[in-house]
């Protein structure tokens, strides 16, 4: 066990765990941000996006040792205008199903937007694709990530 | 306001006695009535009511069916509020706790959800419980304005009387608490309806929690000193645990006990990360002794074999093998099923607390009476001293649900081997869920048919599967002449006139345990009828859509959803980019029927689906976009499915751990879905399974059409990994 000091959503966390422990877990059982899910442990389906540095990375694949002083933003923390613009467009579409996969096609979504304003459904494959839903909510995804970026347009 | 803010107004609300509360009693002759249900009393919430109305008008539905994105929250709210005349953003709904005398599924006669039945069984009984809700609220209001109750109205969650006065329900639901509840309220016809089957009105009550991160999953329990629990299981199925050594597991730091349970190993940890890194470094001697060892070659050999054999008779008509000999061309075709995984997004879990002599649980339970009675009986208590409570769940697909109640056992076991007083949360891995068995039975369908004349003269369908109820508590309920009917539905009544035909059935026995999978005996048998059928038109020389009508004189409601989506695709005429095709399979399931049109190309790897038209008749539509919505998600999974999914075994040990090689469909897989809901007065049914059933057939027609056949064993894209 070590103490780290983990910098999520603004705040510094205090965390005693193993220096492996994937840094999904410590935001999680650690710092008690329950938004950003486990699915599948391996970097496969991308229920556990986060940002590190305002880049998504799987957290439950990447060691809490090596964040470092980074920041981290989860569910939680997403207040960034393409956040709140895919947010409002998934309950605008009712996307969610059963919901769990939904924290991580969120911020997969918010940072394509981020880097491009108006994906085409190309741009939204690639973005997208490490992101399973295994509910199928792929069609609704899509037309949500079309409509926040229009809503973002003006 | 969240669902989970509603529960603790409520709780005030029932504590202060300030507010309307409506139970519905069901008689012994299933008429249901209204009453006033007494005070809370004891811990649970509200055990007794399906409705509470709080002083700020908030109406919160109890829902007696678990949400794991099939939409029950939204549904039962839809027609409470229906009856009641509420306004649509005053809704809310939360899961109920255990209570079957209360919140029994009509068509289970036990609390639980499955066979897409949340719905049609909930249709008039929540209608009423609205429409209860509202006489007395009238009432309540009548008393105090001192008018006849007649000359009251509803509307949008307003009470009004023509002299002026008005209120809301908030105002009135202390008082109508005192109101005798009528014994048999009044339903809307409808064509009154305002919400039933109405575009745009009703969004889902799960949404904004889902999107924001605050859905609370069994997975995000966290409760003070809370034990994380991860067990070590036999990689093969059937195995036990010989000896152990957890000298290096309880060395890691985090860990509090290593106890053995009837599953395995369990090891006791603050904390996920430390509870697996120890449950992997447990020294375990299995002892394989009654452990399935047949692999996946061996099962499809054996199936192959006994396939090639009559099976027991499950329905006979004509004579299939007089029409053989008669003569004409013998078509035969033999299908090749998976066993597949239902590898929800949240892997299985559970919370419980054991005090000893009472004891409280909650997780994503889909089955909470049988569920509720398995932990009393593991704890040694009776079920009135246990609470059990369903949260919403990160899918289920049908695994939530187990005939042996395996997760609530093996939840109280690991509750009862390190003692009282402990809050734990069970947390089977990915690889856990995976691997841990409870699959879509591996099976195998043997189809001749015999076509004279441009006319299917005959057809017979051979099955080989395991028995999904064989010794589960379920077995005399769901078995008939020792045949398991989840094996053949669909096969033994297709919706096509043939003379001579029959379906008959070898119920094989494998250790491997097996469940429902979302439409259950229709995920194969669906392919296997509506592929075949293709085939025997297909050398009939008849078109696809007019040779299934054709053949569809009984059975207006699958030839009506066939016309509708032969319109809507405009299958007559459609032009179609070169290396193209279609085709279409219908399939009724759950007595919901659905007819799916697809367009596909062949790629390297296999076809890729462009774009899917669905026409769907499930009787009264009560929300028509989650029903949309369902049918998207029910095409998706099925599609990811018939293309790479299989969980193999090699000498009865399952080898697809994660989903880097058990594949599932991604975004950029996803085909354009048009989806049109047949109108119908029929009762309502259900859309949760409905929607996959055709797809995989309808792909295989396609391909045929392309000339490259249909697939006879799936999934189609062999050995794939993501």
């Amino acid at each position: 066990m070590a103490a780290f000091t983990l910098k999520i959503n603004g705040q510094n966390h205090s965390v005693d765990v193993d220096p492996d422990t994937p840094l999904l877990w410590a935001i999680r059982d650690g710092a008690g941000l329950m938004g950003t899910k486990y699915g599948c442990g391996v970097a496969q389906c991308g229920a556990c996006t986060v940002y590190l540095d305002g880049q998504t990375v799987r957290s439950c694949a990447l060691p809490v040792s090596a964040v470092g002083k980074s920041e981290v933003i989860t569910i939680e923390g997403l207040d960034s205008k393409e956040g709140k613009a895919v947010q409002t467009a998934w309950v605008a579409l009712d996307v969610p199903q059963c919901g769990y996969c939904q924290s991580g096609q969120i911020m997969s979504a918010a940072a394509l937007l981020g880097i491009n304003p108006q994906p085409t459904d190309r741009d939204i494959d690639l973005a997208m694709n490490g992101n399973i839903c295994r509910c199928a909510t792929y069609v609704r995804i899509r037309a949500a990530i079309h409509g926040a970026a229009k809503s973002l347009e003006g | 306001m969240t669902i989970h803010e509603a529960t603790l107004s409520r709780r005030s609300l029932l504590k202060a006695g300030a507010g309307l509360a409506i139970g519905v009693y069901i008689a012994g002759g299933g008429k249901a009535f209204a009453q006033a249900a007494p005070a809370a009393s004891g811990v649970n919430i509200a055990p007794n009511t399906f409705l509470t109305i709080d002083a700020d008008n908030t109406v919160t539905v109890l829902c007696k069916h678990i949400e794991f994105g099939q939409g029950p929250l939204t549904g039962m709210a839809t027609l409470v509020a229906e009856e009641l005349d509420a306004d649509w953003s005053q809704m809310r709904a939360d899961h109920a706790p255990s209570n079957p005398a209360l919140f029994k599924n009509l068509a289970f006669g036990v609390q639980g959800t499955g066979g897409s039945s949340a719905i049609a069984n909930s249709y008039e009984q929540m209608r009423k419980v609205g429409a209860a809700a509202r006489a007395m609220l009238v009432s309540a209001a009548a008393e105090q304005w001192k008018v006849p109750a007649l000359e009251i109205t509803v509307n949008a969650g307003v009470i009004r009387h023509p002299s002026g006065k008005e209120g809301r329900f908030g105002a009135f639901a202390a008082a109508a608490m005192r109101q005798p509840a009528p014994a048999d309220p009044k339903l809307k016809d409808p064509s009154q309806f305002k919400l039933i089957g109405k575009e745009g009105v009703v969004k889902r009550l799960d949404s904004a929690i889902k999107s924001n991160g605050t859905a609370e999953f069994t997975l995000d329990i966290n409760e003070p000193d809370m034990l994380t629990v991860v067990i070590a299981r036999s990689p093969k199925f059937g195995g036990t645990v010989a000896s152990f050594d957890a000298a290096a597991a309880r060395a890691v730091a985090g860990v509090v006990d290593v106890k053995q349970v009837q599953t395995g190993v369990a090891v006791y940890a603050k904390g996920f990360w430390p509870a697996k890194t120890a449950r992997d470094r447990l020294k375990i001697t299995w002892d394989d002794g009654k452990a399935e060892t047949r692999g996946t070659p061996q099962l499809l050999s054996e199936f192959r074999s006994l396939s090639k054999t009559p099976g027991k008779t499950v329905r006979q008509e004509g004579d299939v093998e007089a029409a053989v000999a008669r003569g004409g061309r013998l078509i035969e075709a033999e299908y090749v099923f998976p066993y597949l995984a239902h590898a929800a997004m949240e892997p299985l879990n559970g919370f419980i607390k054991w005090e000893g002599a009472t004891a409280s649980a909650r997780f994503g339970c889909q089955f909470p009476t049988p569920d509720h009675a398995a932990i009393a009986k593991v704890l040694g208590i009776g079920i009135d001293k246990v609470q059990l409570q369903t949260i919403l769940a990160g899918g289920s697909f049908g695994r939530r649900a187990q005939q042996t109640m395996h997760v609530a056992v093996e939840l109280a076991e690991v509750a009862k081997a390190i003692g009282p007083g402990k809050a734990i949360k069970l947390v089977w891995t990915r690889e856990d869920d995976m691997l841990g068995g409870y699959y879509r039975p591996f099976s195998i369908h043997r189809m001749r048919g015999v076509v004279r004349d441009g006319k299917i003269e005959a057809w017979s369908d051979t099955i080989v599967c395991q028995s999904i109820m064989k010794g589960s508590p379920f077995e005399a309920m769901s078995m008939k002449d020792g045949l398991d009917s989840t094996a053949y539905e669909g096969s033994h009544e297709i919706p096509y006139e043939v003379a001579n035909f029959r379906c008959d059935l070898h119920q094989a026995d494998v250790g491997v345990p097996v469940l429902w999978w979302r439409s259950v005996g229709h995920t194969h048998t669906g392919y296997a009828v509506e592929a075949f059928v293709d085939e025997l038109l297909e050398a009939a020389g008849k078109d696809p859509v007019e040779g299934r009508l054709a053949l569809m004189g009984r059975k207006p409601r699958h030839a009506g959803v066939l016309r509708a989506v032969a319109e809507r695709a405009d299958w007559k005429n459609a032009k179609l980019a070169p290396g193209r095709a279609r085709g279409v399979a219908v399939v009724e399931s759950f007595n919901t029927f659905v007819a799916q049109v697809v367009e596909l190309s062949m790629e390297k790897e296999g076809p890729r689906v462009h774009k899917v038209w669905c026409a769907v008749d499930c009787g009264v539509a009560v929300n028509p976009d989650i029903i949309r919505a369902q049918i998207e998600g029910g095409i998706g999974f099925a599609l990811g499915h018939i293309l790479y999914a299989e969980q193999p075994l090699d000498a009865g040990r399952p080898l697809a751990a994660n989903f880097n090689t058990y594949r599932s469909l991604r975004i950029d897989e996803m085909p354009e879905v048009d989806v049109t809901i047949v109108a119908s007065t029929e009762k309502p049914s259900g859309v949760g399974e409905p929607g996959v059933p055709p797809l995989g057939p309808a792909v295989a027609n396609a391909m045929a059409r392309l000339g490259v056949g249909r697939p006879r064993q799936l999934p189609i894209v062999r050995g794939a990994s993501a």
